[in-house]
């Protein structure tokens, strides 16, 4: 097993992501809640080491609370369209014809309007929070899986060890779950690894909006807009937060970059 | 000597692609020719070479005899029993009876799966061992086909083409065939060990009893290994007999050409003149009447009207070709 | 008979992530003209990166050894000299035509290219030759196929028109890489026959690199065996084939079909890695004829019989 640098970096950033979402009580030095009418706006110093927020709450607290929600987002943004996606271009690389042609028409009417005011459309109907955005994600999200899916599943489908498996009198389920899947599963896994950190953006975006997770929760993308107000007096309200984006953003691409390498079939 | 295996009429064509600007002038969908009323029958115990170049339809000929294409028109029989009309159960019975070798020796075998499970999974699925057996059995494979009893842990990547085709056989092996159809199974290798899986092939085919169908174009590999041969050109059998007089006499003048063609281990400078002129037509348009007149150097004006027939003309084994008694 | 290519000590070497990769090592031949040579060895032998480290297509390789170009040295030349013996001396012809050849360009124009490159002809004068060639090579109707696009031509006629390119500013040697491999057996006759009517015709040099014994026997004049990246053995065709005198070529005759025999001589175990030479013959863990020698010391190439040269220690044993 060759283990890449950038499975390394990116592995160890998502698992500082990890052990603050799961215990974030030991980081975090105050209640992320909690107001302190004694620092409004504090800048970063060795009480508030990123400083306050204009209700007194410590940012380093708020960002490394914050990761809770964002973690799940990026999890939970990805693993619907990928399992929904994943199972639609299964089937339809699987039958192709009619289905195929179908499956065809629905990607190009969904492909035709941009993601993000796709869902952000979704979102505006079923009303704001969290549940929504992921049902929204869901309903726009699985058609790159399934067209990448699709992809892979002819190829596969194509190869002499399907045929080897034909020959051999296997049944549709074995030669489909058992041989295919695996092989075809493996560019997706990867592609949804990376696909995490942008649905950590779009999950930041959205709650930039007022669209995803609601305040008072924190949230990154809501810290950075509660921060934007006073980014010429208290920049460092925003300046964190935007911080831990990119740096989970990277963990999740460094890691697809390094398990795309890892999990490569080789032949 | 009963005859194990059955084609009839056997005719398999696949729809080409066409463009655009032809839909829309409803111009027809072009038709790949893979083969044309093939009739052919496997006895038990020999071996039968299908031999011919690109476009001759031998690997589609291969893939109806072991069921993985249906073919449009005509009947593959095995055992008396025709394949279409199979049910579930008789069809698993007549797959654990023809097996298959393919070409590619990185494509063949599931990536993800160790050696030892893809022979476990075939010896599983048809209930060949108990349960409690099967790791002795797949033991038994690899010996067979001489593998070490390690390989069973390891996944196909860390073999070489070579041993990978060995697993290629140990499993098409694994259900007890009567029938293997070889695709090609020696074509992707280097010489020095192609003469191994040769060698490993004409063994088991003697140990086992096998029938065993050789689809190639090395007409080396066909006279070496087989005892009749079917030559074919554009989707047709042109010419099947047994493979020394064919070799000796070839009756075709595309088998003669062929045989002309084959570069020989003896020294001694070709002359100028080819074996055959012109081109391979495309199976898209085959040539109307006999497919090889173009290229042909007696053809006359009756070659272009009609299909010869794959008949017993002058000789003493079936012939296409008009001319072939005169 | 003027040797126009004299290759001697010819070593490759990769730098890979893995290390060092041996994959030609002392190799060393001449050609003539109007001769043809045959480079034959199965894959990993080192044949194609000869054919490539002779007129250093090779990048990124370690290439030392001498190779001499009508008594002027290659790997010393500058890169305009270097232009000029490409394709305007020497022409080559590869295994895939369809991927030498440039998918968007008419025939026509890439046969004038080399025209253009390597000649002073005018525009009526590269029309006139680039005619002559498709004529030379067996393409019937060459007005209009000049216009055409290689897709538009059958994989026969692709590598006709290779051999047109590579013959457009009258080389003195022409360098095949595999060029009938991936044609069918009608049609590798038929490109054979061409390349050695090309060679009586014209006078020039052919080096013919293949892994089919039977396209040595059939087409050249030559035959240099390798193996692992090494020299076997050398001579003229019909000695050699007769009485080889190195037991890779014993062997490699042995292993083909169609000599009447009821089992082929099949050659055991498989080619050793490059990355780490051996120390003696490379071909000793697969060999009959292994001796205690052959471990110990590289067999150095010597004349076994006038004109056969081979790097056995069986040679005597052989004969």
């Amino acid at each position: 097993m060759r283990v890449s640098l950038s499975l390394l970096i990116g592995g160890f950033l998502l698992a500082l992501m990890l052990i603050a979402a799961a215990v974030p009580d030991w980081f975090a030095p105050f209640d992320p809640l909690v107001f302190d009418f004694e620092a409004l706006s504090a800048p970063p110093s060795g009480d508030h080491w990123f400083g306050t927020d204009q209700f007194g709450r410590d940012v380093l607290s708020r960002t490394i609370h914050a990761s809770r929600i964002d973690l799940q987002i990026a999890v939970f943004c990805v693993i619907f369209p990928l399992v929904l996606g994943g199972a639609i271009g299964l089937l339809v690389g699987w039958y192709g014809g009619v289905v195929d042609a179908i499956f065809g028409r629905l990607v190009d009417l969904v492909v035709t309007f941009p993601f993000l005011v796709l869902v952000i459309f979704f979102v505006a109907v079923l009303g704001p929070g969290l549940v929504n955005v992921y049902i929204a994600v869901t309903c726009v999200g699985w058609v790159p899986y399934a067209k990448l899916m699709r992809a892979e599943v002819l190829v596969q489908a194509q190869s002499d060890y399907v045929a080897a498996g034909r020959v051999l009198g296997y049944r549709m389920p074995r030669i489909v779950l058992r041989h295919i899947l695996p092989n075809a599963a493996r560019p997706v896994l990867v592609y949804a690894v990376t696909d995490m950190a942008l649905a950590i953006l779009l999950g930041s975006s959205l709650g930039y909006l007022g669209l995803g997770a609601q305040p008072p929760t924190a949230e990154w993308g809501v810290l950075i807009a509660d921060g934007k107000n006073f980014f010429t007096t208290a920049p460092w309200m925003a300046l964190f937060p935007g911080v831990a984006i990119v740096l989970a953003g990277l963990g999740f691409s460094l890691t697809g970059d390094g398990l795309a390498d890892l999990l490569a079939v080789k032949r | 000597m009963t005859i194990l295996m059955e084609a009839e009429g056997l005719t398999k064509h696949f729809p080409g692609r066409r463009g655009l600007i032809d839909m829309a002038r409803r111009a027809p969908r072009p038709v790949v020719q893979a083969l044309t009323e093939i009739n052919l029958d496997i006895r038990a115990g020999e071996t039968l070479g299908i031999v011919g170049e690109s476009g001759c339809g031998k690997s589609t000929l291969a893939r109806c005899l072991v069921g993985l294409h249906a073919p449009d028109r005509g009947t593959v029989r095995f055992a008396g029993a025709d394949l279409a009309g199979m049910t579930g159960t008789e069809r698993l019975g007549f797959h654990r009876q023809v097996q298959m070798i393919f070409q590619d020796p990185y494509g063949s075998l599931n990536p993800l799966m160790s050696v030892g499970d893809t022979l476990a999974e075939a010896l599983a699925v048809h209930n060949i061992v108990p349960k409690a057996a099967i790791a002795a059995r797949v033991g038994e494979l690899l010996a067979m086909v001489r593998l070490p009893p390690d390989a069973a842990g390891r996944r196909p990547h860390e073999f070489s083409g070579g041993q990978r085709q060995r697993i290629g056989i140990a499993r098409a092996l694994a259900v007890e065939p009567k029938i293997i159809v070889a695709d090609e199974p020696v074509s992707a290798l280097d010489v020095s060990v192609q003469a191994q899986i040769v060698n490993l092939l004409l063994e088991l085919r003697a140990r086992l009893g096998l029938t065993l169908v050789f689809i190639t174009h090395d007409l080396r590999l066909v006279r070496h290994m087989t005892q009749r041969v079917a030559v074919m050109y554009l989707g047709r059998v042109v010419e099947l007999g047994p493979t020394a007089d064919l070799f000796a006499t070839p009756r075709h003048p595309y088998t003669r050409a062929l045989l002309r063609a084959v570069p020989q281990l003896t020294p001694g400078l070709r002359g100028r003149d080819a074996a055959v002129r012109g081109e391979l037509p495309s199976p898209l348009a085959p040539p109307p009447g006999c497919a090889f007149h173009p290229r042909c150097g007696i053809a006359e004006a009756g070659c272009s009207a009609s299909v010869p027939a794959l008949e017993v003309r002058s000789g003493a084994w079936p012939v296409a070709c008009l001319l072939a008694g005169s | 008979m003027s040797i126009l290519l004299d290759v001697a000590d010819l070593a490759v070497v990769f730098h890979t992530k893995r290390g060092k990769v041996h994959a030609v090592d002392g190799v060393g031949f001449s050609v003539g003209r109007g001769e043809v040579l045959g480079i034959v060895g199965e894959s990993g032998s080192g044949k194609s990166v000869t054919l490539r480290a002779i007129t250093r297509l090779l990048h990124g390789a370690e290439v030392t050894g001498r190779v001499t170009w009508q008594g002027e040295d290659v790997l010393a030349m500058d890169a305009e000299r270097l232009r000029r013996m490409r394709g305007g001396q020497i022409g080559m012809v590869f295994q895939e035509p369809m991927a030498a050849l440039n998918p968007v360009l008419p025939i026509g124009l890439q046969i004038t290219e080399a025209l253009v490159a390597h000649t002073d002809l005018d525009a009526a004068g590269r029309q006139k030759r680039a005619l002559e060639l498709l004529d030379l090579v067996g393409i019937a109707a060459g007005r209009t196929r000049l216009g055409q696009f290689p897709h538009e031509f059958s994989g026969g006629m692709r590598q006709r028109a290779m051999i047109a390119i590579a013959l457009a500013a009258n080389p003195a040697l022409l360098l095949a890489d595999e060029p009938t491999t991936a044609l069918d057996v009608t049609i590798q006759d038929q490109i054979l026959r061409l390349l050695r009517g090309l060679v009586d015709d014209l006078g020039m040099g052919l080096v013919l690199v293949t892994h089919d014994l039977g396209v040595i026997a059939e087409t050249c004049d030559r035959v240099a065996v390798m193996y692992a990246g090494r020299l076997c053995e050398t001579g003229a065709v019909a000695p050699v084939f007769a009485a080889p005198r190195h037991a890779y070529t014993k062997a490699l005759l042995g292993a083909m079909p169609g000599q009447g025999q009821d089992m082929l001589v099949a050659i055991p175990g498989m080619a050793p890695r490059l990355d780490t030479p051996a120390a003696g013959c490379a071909f000793a863990p697969r060999c009959g004829y292994r001796m205690p020698i052959c471990d110990a010391g590289r067999p150095l190439l010597r004349d076994v019989s006038p004109g056969q040269v081979s790097a056995c220690h069986a040679a005597e044993a052989l004969a």
